[in-house]
Formats: structure tokens, sequence, C-alpha cells
């Protein structure tokens, strides 16, 4: 989700170990050690990790070698990036790290291989957000758009269809998730904010903004002229084309009325906007509002009656990753979801796949403060130690039940999607 | 005999540069032309003929007359900056090439100051557009200064993402683009001619005009050309400085290409580069560089 774009080459090691590797090599090569394949078993476990950053991270990447021996090179780019990248040279990564709403494009290429259930040793404790839609309390959430369970399973091992029941080839492994909603700035808006409407009121002419990737993009729009009663979609997530004009039209009208200070698109960006009250209003995610607070500026991720846009992402492995490193990847997989990277996630605003392992990984106050929507008891801190919130703070949106009970619909890639993004490109110029 | 000799090691001085731009611009052009006229799904390219990339591009550009359709309000805007990109830096970057070549004396001095020029280009795209921010926007420095001078009640709007900013960041960046041809020029006309010009009774204005701009006609043109390729196929600095409100040729491409619809970006490519052509010819027509230089 996040755009920031790092490339965690750290190659030094790998050369070092390369390095031994040869060594041993022409030490069995010049007959000093005979009959034992040495070279393989001094080979370093890589895995490359294309992905879009949010499960990523030097500490998970150095906690994750410390603890099984795995080196993981992450390959970073934005969400679109990732797409591309895996359509045009699946050779490029073995593990992959993306979205739900991504896979209708990159199932039917055949270029992703997802992995079985029954080597995931955490698969049954997933949480039944991703299986079955519904809370672990067995309330109901929003199925609109991609919605994760819809795109869980297929049919086969190389099958290229979605399957409605259980398999045990999972499309991607799931580890993070999250409700987003608008980000506000409560100290320059100063009176209570409670709907996705808001977005378009005239009173923020000129300072209200959205994101500029059309399949998110148009989500929040679609939010925004449902909460006004302009339009009740039956489904945001997959609208037809009237309702992509419809939805269009709205936008370029309030852009045309100068409501939008500007779009953004990269997280530095929206950061930036907000931080400097360029905006006072706008399409946010989770850890951007993190990063404006951190600033010392006030900003809230404001709950909304309507509810929240949520996503997803999981693990799958390239076709290409065959022997040793698909079982290291399985290995790396199990291991995420073992609790170190589900806690280090939730300590960032995000949800982890597994909860009770997380939970094993958190202290009581972090789990109170960002599961159960209490009041911190302590100073909350972000996993690189800094100080996020102090004592006698209570998240926004409350506890994991009232946020993900909450979600109204998921990102999505529709069937009109080639009309979407010519409309978009229309919006954009108007 | 020796002109076939001649001729051969002209081709040969000129066949490595000849390979290359074979291997790495005229190869990938015929393919984006070919991949243009293709069809496609939601994630891969279809190698059947269709023009479905053209037409869904010009879509409704008859049935909406006479308001222009998207395509043509997207190059319009896109020209329209162009243009004036093109004439500010084409005054700035004359008028600090004409400083350097004939008032800055050493040439230590002549290559320090060109080097200044560069300094926009240290930095990357993002840190610039979070560096305009405190300068331009609502509560930037020009809004407070106009507002403690009493100028202005409210802070204006129009500096930050609006196509002011735009233009002022490519002057920013591109004036460079047109100081070194146009500078490369200048140094090279005789100061004779200049001399015998004021000897003449000419006035500052008249050989300006009549003997420093004819002969630094072709570093204005090759300027010209670097400045106006820039702009028409931009799509980070439009995006970034207009708040990507503003629309542009670069911009639909970019967005194509996202979202995998590979054959829709290369029409779009190929359109741009007419286009652009087109401009490019109807420059050199008016200047015949070749025989400039």
């Amino acid at each position: 989700m996040t755009d920031s774009v790092k490339l965690n080459a750290k190659v030094s090691r790998r050369s070092l170990l390369k390095g031994a590797a040869g060594l041993a090599g022409l030490a069995a090569g010049s007959g000093a050690i005979t009959g034992f394949p040495y070279v393989n078993s001094a080979e370093p476990k890589v895995l490359r990790y294309l992905g879009t950053g949010v499960n990523e991270g030097d500490l998970i990447g150095q906690q994750c070698f410390k603890d099984t021996g795995i080196k993981i090179e992450y390959i970073s780019a934005t969400t679109d990036d990732v797409t591309k990248r895996v359509i045009t040279q699946p050779n490029s990564f073995d593990v992959l790290d993306t979205e739900y709403f991504s896979l209708k494009k990159l199932v039917p290429s055949g270029n992703i291989l997802g992995l079985e259930a029954k080597k995931i040793k955490e698969f049954n404790n997933i949480t039944p957000v991703f299986t079955k839609g519904q809370l672990p309390n067995g309330k109901k959430i929003g199925d609109q758009g991609t919605a994760p369970w819809k795109v869980l399973y297929l049919e086969g091992a190389n099958s290229k269809t979605f399957s409605k029941t259980a398999t045990d080839h999972v499309t991607l492994i799931p580890t993070v998730y999250n409700a987003d909603t608008l980000g506000i700035r409560p100290d320059l808006i100063k009176r209570p904010i409670t709907s996705w409407a808001e977005l378009l009121n005239p009173e923020f002419k000129g300072k209200a903004s959205i994101l500029n990737i059309p399949s998110i993009g148009i989500m929040d729009a679609a939010m925004v002229i449902e909460a006004t009663g302009q339009h009740k979609y039956a489904d945001k997530g997959n609208m037809t084309k009237e309702e992509i004009d419809l939805t269009m039209k709205v936008m370029t009208e309030a852009k045309k009325a100068g409501q939008f200070r500007a779009f953004w698109k990269d997280f530095n960006e929206s950061v930036n906007l907000m931080a400097s009250g360029e905006t006072v209003i706008q399409s946010m995610w989770s850890p951007a509002v993190t990063k404006v607070r951190s600033m010392g500026v006030p900003c809230t991720f404001q709950p909304l009656k309507e509810g929240y846009r949520s996503w997803a992402s999981g693990f799958c492995v390239s076709k290409a990753a065959t022997g040793p490193k698909l079982e290291w990847a399985y290995e790396f997989v199990n291991w995420f979801l073992s609790g170190w990277a589900g806690g280090y996630l939730n300590r960032q605003g995000y949800y982890s796949a597994v909860l009770s392992t997380a939970k094993a990984n958190m202290t009581a106050d972090e789990w109170g403060y960002w599961m159960e929507g209490k009041a911190a008891m302590g100073d909350i801190k972000a996993p690189d130690g800094s100080v996020l919130e102090k004592a006698g703070a209570k998240r926004d949106g409350g506890s994991y039940d009232d946020r993900m009970g909450g979600v109204a619909c998921w990102n999505a890639v529709m069937d009109e999607n080639d009309y979407m993004v010519r409309k978009w490109n229309e919006f954009i110029a108007a | 005999m020796i002109e076939d000799r001649k001729s051969l090691i002209a081709w040969l001085q000129a066949g490595p540069m000849m390979l290359v731009f074979v291997a790495f611009f005229l190869l990938p052009l015929v393919f984006v032309v070919i991949v243009s006229a293709w069809d496609y799904n939601e994630y891969e390219m279809l190698p059947a003929l269709s023009f479905r990339g053209y037409s869904d591009t010009f879509e409704g550009c008859i049935a909406q007359l006479p308001e222009l359709c998207t395509i043509l309000k997207t190059y319009a805007k896109t020209v329209k900056l162009c243009f004036l990109t093109w004439v500010i830096t084409l005054v700035v970057g004359f008028t600090i090439a004409y400083f350097l070549a004939f008032h800055v004396r050493s040439k230590t001095w002549q290559i320090v100051l060109s080097l200044l020029c560069t300094i926009p280009f240290w930095t990357s795209n993002v840190i610039r557009m979070i560096a305009w921010v405190p300068l331009l926007g609502r509560n930037g420095l020009v809004n407070q200064g106009l507002i403690d001078l009493g100028l202005i009640k409210v802070p204006v709007e129009w500096l930050l993402f609006s196509e002011f900013s735009v233009v002022l960041a490519f002057v920013h960046l591109f004036t460079f683009f047109m100081v070194v041809p146009i500078f490369n020029s200048m140094i090279r006309i005789d100061p004779k001619l200049v001399e015998a010009a004021y000897d003449a009774g000419a006035t500052g204005f008249q050989t300006l005009v009549n003997i420093i701009i004819p002969l630094a006609k072709p570093g204005i043109v090759i300027g010209s050309i670097f400045v106006i390729t820039i702009v028409m196929g931009d799509f980070v600095t439009i995006g970034v400085m207009g708040g990507q409100q503003i629309a542009s040729a670069g911009k639909i491409i970019e967005t194509r290409l996202n979202a995998l619809q590979f054959p829709a970006a290369a029409a779009n490519a190929v359109i741009l580069l007419g286009i652009t052509i087109v401009i490019i010819s109807a420059l050199t027509r008016l200047v015949d560089i070749r025989k400039e230089l």
C-alpha cells in the first residue's frame, strides 16, 4: 500500500556467503574433500521478496534471518508496479506479497503459484475475516469489491478459476489488512466529522484531497457519493458503466468548483499535504496519519458512519520458485505467521492475519491499545522505540471489532476496469 | 579509391553509435508501434490486429463537438504549458547565455557559473516538491511575506498546485537546457563582428537583432528542441506541481501502463511522438541546423 520505494539490496552479507560457498566448492573440486556435495549444503538461503512495502521492514528481515537463517532480499515497488512486474518479469522474484484485488489480473496470467493450506501451520488459526467474511465474534462484514474470501481459494494447483468453497490451494496466504478512512485535521476543522459526504462539503473548498490511483480512488469516491445520498450502488467494487459515469460526473463537478487542493499518489505526498495544512480532509492510509502525528501535527484517522474501505494482502510465490526455494518460501511464510511479525505489524496500526500468535508477541497494554480500543496505560511505542502516543490515548476508531466490523467495501478491480481508467483520465483532464 | 576508403572509415566511425541507436532506440520504437495496434485484456496483450488503443483514445471527439474531448483537451493543455515554458526558458536562457558569453571574460568563471545552473538537478523530484510547499503553499514564505507587507489579506492559492507552479518548476529545471546550446553558439561569434557593428553606428539593440540572434540561431533551435521534447513527454513534474489535477500527454500513458493496458499506452505514445515530431520539424523548417553548424 505504501509507495515508499526502497531497494534493500544488502549484498554484502550475501556476497560474503556466496564467496564462502565458492571456496567450499573450490575445496571440493580440488579433491581435498571428496564424495559430498558441499556446495549445496553451504548455499545460503535467500528469497527475493517482491512487495509494496507494507509487510517489509529491516527489522522483519533481520529477525527472520535470526530465527530461520533465510535472507530476505526486498524488492519494493508501488502496488501498480508490483503487478506489472509479476506480469512481465515472473522470474525476477521468489515470494510475492500483494493485495487480493490484484489477483483478478495475476491469477489468469499463470505467473504465480498459490501455496498449499496444509503446509501452513497456522492456517486454521487465520482470522475468519479472510476465510468466512466475518469477525471472530461471528459478525458479518461488508463484502462489496474484491473481498479476500471471494478469491482466497483456487480449484486446483494450476487452476485459473477461483473456488467458491475451501480447497487446499490458497491464492494468497493472508498476512496483513486494515480498514481505511478519511484523515482530518481536527485543529483546523474544529467540529465533529461523521460522514464521507464531508469530503465534498463546500466548507472545505480548496482543502480536500483524494488519491490518484484509479482503482482505489474510485472506491473512496463511491463512499462519498453514497453518503451524499445521490446513488446507492449494488456493488461499489463492481460498478456498471452508468454508475462509473455518474461517479465521475459528481467528482468532475467538484473538481471544477475547486473542491480539491491536489490529488496525491505517493505516501509522502499525503503526509506533506496534511502536515502543511494544504488539505484538512483527505483519503489517507493509517501509517501516514501516524507519521503526521509524529511530526507534532494533530491528525485523526476519522471513523465515519458509512464505514471503512478495507484492503488485505498476503503471500504467494512465483511459478518459477521450485525445489529448495519453494521449501524456504513455506518456511518463511510459516515464520511470518508465527507471531513476531504479526506483533510488529499490529504495533504499526495494521492487523495481523493470525491474531493469537501476534497477541503472544505484544504486551497486554499494547494489545489493549491497538486491538481492544482501551486507553493506553503507558506510552505506546513504535517498533523502532519512538513514542507514538502518550499514556491515556485511545486508538482512532476504537477496537478491532469496531473497525473491521465497520468495513463497507474492499479495494477492487472492476469488470469495467478499462472503461473506468479511461473515465478517470477524463476526470483528471477536466 | 581514396574516396571509398574515406567513406568506409566514416562508416566505421559512425558504426558503434549507429548500432547502439538501432538496438536501443529504433527497435524498441518499432515494437511500440507494432504493439499499439494490438488488442489487450485485463492482464495481457493479444497479438491480434486491433486499433482499440487508438479508437478508445479519440472516443467522443466527434460526438462531443464543439466541446473538446479528453485527448484534445489534454493535448491543448500540454501544448499550452509547453509553449509558456518554451517562451520563458528562451528569454531567460538567452539572457543568461548572453551574460556568460559577453560579460564574463574568464573561462573559469564561465564554467563555474554555468555549473550553477545544474543545481536544480541535485535533488529528487519528491524532495523538490516537498521544498516548494513551504515556499509557495498556503502558509508558505511567499504568502506570509505578502500578508506581512499588507498586499493581500488572505493567502493566494494559485501559487501552488496550479499551471503557474508547473511552469515555474519547468523553467527552474530546464532553463539550463537552453543556456548551454545558446552559450555554445554565442562564444563562437567573432567579437570583431560585434565591434564592427558598433563602429558602423549600430545601437545595442540593432546589434542584438541583426548580429547576435541570427548567429545564435542554431543554439536557440537545439535548446528549443531539448525543452519542447522534455516538456511534451513530462508527467512527473506536471503531476507533482499540478497537484495531480492537470492532465498531460505523458500522464495518460502512465495511467494506461499502470492499468496494464500496454497497447493503449503504446498508441498514446505513438500519438505523442507524432505531435512532437510535427512541432520539431516545424522548428527545423525555420532554421536549417545542419547548414548552420
